[in-house]
């Protein structure tokens, strides 16, 4: 009997320490990894900066990467570029703000009926493909090279995303859940808030997730083909100018605003389906 | 057939380490049916796993039809419990018994024969064109029972098989286990954690305590080899073998390398 | 009489939209819009005559091609390389960091620097193509390699499967759904690219001709080659689905078995 209260606890604390220290050695895996992600951030940077030297590529083709870095450093300090990524950054919001919440209407509305989405599938199938580079040359004789052609290319390219993974994220909903709903007598608005809206989230926040990056794409776009004001201008005005190491900065930098929001959307998801799962957890409890 | 010789495995990070196997120490003679049982938590898994060589103990060793195993063996078949995950569901029934012959460079008429042989056993015969997914989860565990005798092994190890299927089907697919092991005299090495099924299925069972491990007891089932559901469970000779392994199991529970050596 | 029903489904909403183009649009004095029924009448004139020396033939093969070759081989490298990145946790942490930072470089700032490399021909616009649809096929491979299930993975390697076996048999049809998926992305990126490649610099190609059309102030011609543009990607949309439906139909099976059960 006293042998089994000595082995009981010094087990429990076995079992701590042993969990502690996986936290640990993960951690220090983590710090390898990081290590290990410079290394290769590092190992592009140095092919870059000797491929011109070696004579492999033309040095107005691919400056080496202390050129390229030099011009990054002097854009940091140009006003017109900080505008420039300014007004991406303006469209791109507007655009994917109007696209998602236009997408979140109409998908639920096809979404929780049956009759209307079968409807409508066929046309969403139809319209969803359509590139939305086949507008740029509408657009440029409507509006020229001004934000409003920007937004209408991000918006209809961005609305499709956010609508169909509303519309399968709210045709989703458990039929059982939504039955019991019905049979405790929930009203409309109701079965929309604790039934429809929770189940249907995740999946919006994917539409959102992806939306954000089409958003971007073509809000660049408008930018290097119709001369819309921002980064993609730049970049344009940079090449034909000839100012390639410019031009490679600048590429750098709409690289780094695409990782921002690639960043941003992420943690916004995270964020919003914390709580999403927690709203989750106290309903069930 | 199968040798486990003062295996030891630590599970080692930065500062401490976990001991889950302290000196497992048993053989399994050729064509001998053996249950393996033991408490939850007492180091069973991670015992199946040095012993189909998919981890490598800190020390010890297994050797499978005399060979030590480094990495899989040659000769050593695996059923799972999870059926749902190890039978691949973009294969159809026949394709997944088949898969592991090709690796072995059998000609295909004589695989064919093989499967056609295997699932014939299992009485899946008309379900070769099915995918896995489109059967009963005891149908499927049949299935990777027929995949595993077709590769004829030397040595079958079952990981608690049975145990995420209804009552009916379990004890269906013991009698295919025993009649299998009876006709195909396949060594057999069955995991499971409940008593009956220990009791039933083996001609002797392995107790093992809580972690650290080590073997707490060896007991022999001398049941008549012929046995079915109804007589054999009322003999009473199988109450007494199921009550002592009971009361076995209760002390396992506590008992551990440190309890049993101190 | 279902699938009368379903036809009835399908086209009712569609032949509405388009009705309603024709009756709004058939007095239209703008410029921008022209009637629905003038785009259809410039319609053959502008992309099916000369058989074989049509619009339609000429700049939608070119176009096609330099999407084609650009999508498969993007596949190809992507699948590839992902299902290695996805295989060995050291290389994927060596490569995860360039891989985020080149993806998030929105695809068509790639086309005045592959200008640099490629001049203005196909070979230009074929890698733009191949390097917008590489990230999200790449990245999607990877996820789907690193997610294969641990039991199957035991099962293979109990099994002693070789490698080559483990990865035609186990690996590739376990992430199959994903990286189709990513393919699916990586299609609608490539065909954006294909015609913004054509827009920026070209001398044929679906996307040249259209803006040709516009800088021309030929409007209803330019409407035409817009419907053409949106044909194409529902044609590819199309093809795509057929192909992800047959290589997947184990997939659907099994959902719809793990539904209803």
């Amino acid at each position: 009997m006293s042998n089994r209260l000595d082995t009981l606890p010094t087990f429990e604390v076995r079992v701590n320490t042993s969990a502690l220290s996986r936290r640990r050695f993960r951690a220090r895996g983590r710090a390898t990894n990081t290590l290990l992600g410079c290394a290769g951030l590092l190992t592009v940077a140095l092919i870059a900066q000797f491929l011109a030297p070696l004579g492999i590529v033309r040095a107005q083709d691919l400056p080496p990467t202390t050129v390229i870095l030099a011009a990054f450093i002097d854009l940091l300090g140009e006003a017109t570029m900080w505008m420039a990524v300014y007004d991406t950054i303006y469209v791109w919001a507007i655009g994917l703000v109007v696209a998602s919440v236009a997408g979140i209407v109409v998908g639920v509305l096809l979404g929780s009926s049956e009759p209307l989405r079968r409807a409508t599938s066929s046309t969403v199938e139809f319209l969803r493909p359509i590139p939305s580079v086949a507008l740029v040359p509408l657009v440029v004789l409507v509006f020229g090279p001004r934000y409003e052609s920007a937004l209408v290319l991000v918006i209809y390219a961005a609305f499709w995303q956010v609508l169909v993974q509303t519309v399968y994220g709210v045709a989703d909903v458990d039929p059982v859940v939504a039955d019991t709903a019905r049979s405790y007598r929930f009203s409309r608005w109701g079965v929309m808030r604790y039934v429809i809206w929770p189940t249907a989230l995740p999946f919006v926040m994917t539409g959102i997730r992806l939306a954000a990056t089409v958003a971007l794409v073509l809000t660049v776009t408008a930018q290097l083909i119709i001369g819309t004001p921002g980064l993609g201008q730049s970049i344009a005005l940079a090449e034909s100018g000839g100012a390639n190491a410019r031009m490679y900065a600048l590429v750098l930098i709409t690289g780094l605003l695409g990782l921002a929001v690639n960043i941003v959307v992420r943690l916004v998801e995270k964020r919003v389906l914390a709580w999403h799962m927690s709203f989750r957890k106290d309903a069930s409890e | 057939m199968l040798e486990v010789t003062h295996l030891q495995k630590l599970y080692r990070t930065a500062e401490t380490s976990f001991e889950a196997l302290r000196d497992v120490h048993f053989t399994v003679a050729p064509g001998e049916f053996v249950c393996l049982v033991g408490p939850s938590g007492s180091g069973k898994t991670t015992l199946l796993k040095c012993m189909a060589g998919l981890m490598k103990p800190t020390s010890g060793t297994v050797r499978v039809a005399d060979k030590a195993v480094a990495g899989p063996p040659e000769g050593l078949a695996l059923v799972f419990q999870e059926y749902g995950r190890s039978l691949f569901p973009w294969l159809r029934i026949a394709e997944n018994v088949e898969l592991p012959l090709k690796e072995l460079k059998i000609p295909g008429k004589e695989r064919g024969a093989r499967v056609a042989e295997a699932l014939a056993h299992v009485g899946l015969e008309n379900s070769a064109r099915s995918y896995p997914w489109q059967l009963s989860g005891g149908m499927q565990q049949r299935v990777a029972i027929a995949r595993a005798i077709a590769y004829r092994p030397d040595v079958l190890l079952m990981d608690e098989p049975f145990a995420a299927v209804d009552a009916q089907t379990r004890a269906d697919l013991e009698d295919l286990v025993r009649e299998i092991w009876r006709d195909l005299k396949i060594t057999t090495l069955f995991v499971t954690h409940d008593i009956d099924e220990a009791v039933y299925l083996a001609e002797r069972v392995i107790v093992l305590s809580s972690t650290p491990t080590i073997v707490q007891r060896e007991m022999i089932i001398d049941l008549p080899s012929e046995r079915d559901q109804l007589s054999t469970r009322a003999l009473p000779r199988f109450s007494e073998l199921r009550h002592d392994l009971y009361a076995e199991i209760q002390k396992a529970k506590t008992h551990s390398a440190l309890t049993l050596t101190a | 009489m279902k699938a009368a029903q379903s036809i009835l489904h399908t086209l009712a909403l569609p032949v509405v939209l388009v009705a309603t183009w024709w009756v709004v649009s058939f007095d239209s004095t703008n410029v921008y819009f022209p009637s629905l029924q003038r785009i259809l009448q410039a319609f053959p004139a502008t992309w099916l005559d000369g058989g074989m020396e049509s619009r339609l033939v000429v700049d939608g093969f070119a176009s096609v091609w330099r999407l084609l070759v650009g999508f498969v081989v993007a596949t190809v490298i992507a699948v590839a390389l992902g299902t290695l990145i996805g295989l060995l946790p050291r290389v994927r942490a060596y490569c995860e960091p360039t891989l985020e930072l080149f993806r998030a470089i929105p695809g068509p700032v790639l086309v005045p620097i592959i200008g640099l490399f490629a001049g203005i021909g196909d070979t230009m616009k074929i890698i733009v193509v191949l390097l917008g649809c590489l990230w999200p096929i790449l990245l999607n491979t990877v996820e789907g390699v690193r997610a294969v299930d641990s039991v199957m993975i035991d099962t293979a390697k109990s099994y002693r499967l070789s490698p080559r076996r483990r990865i035609v048999k186990l690996i590739l049809p376990a992430a199959s759904p994903q990286i189709l998926a990513g393919m699916r992305q990586g299609l609608s990126v490539g065909i954006i690219l294909m015609v913004i490649s054509e827009m920026f610099a070209a001398t044929n190609g679906l996307g040249f001709t259209v803006v040709q059309f516009q800088r021309n102030f030929a409007l209803p011609e330019m409407w035409t080659g817009i419907i053409v543009l949106g044909l194409l990607g529902l044609v590819a949309s199309v093809f795509f689905q057929i192909f992800e439906s047959r290589s997947l139909r184990w997939y659907t099976g099994m959902r719809r078995a793990a539904r209803d059960a």
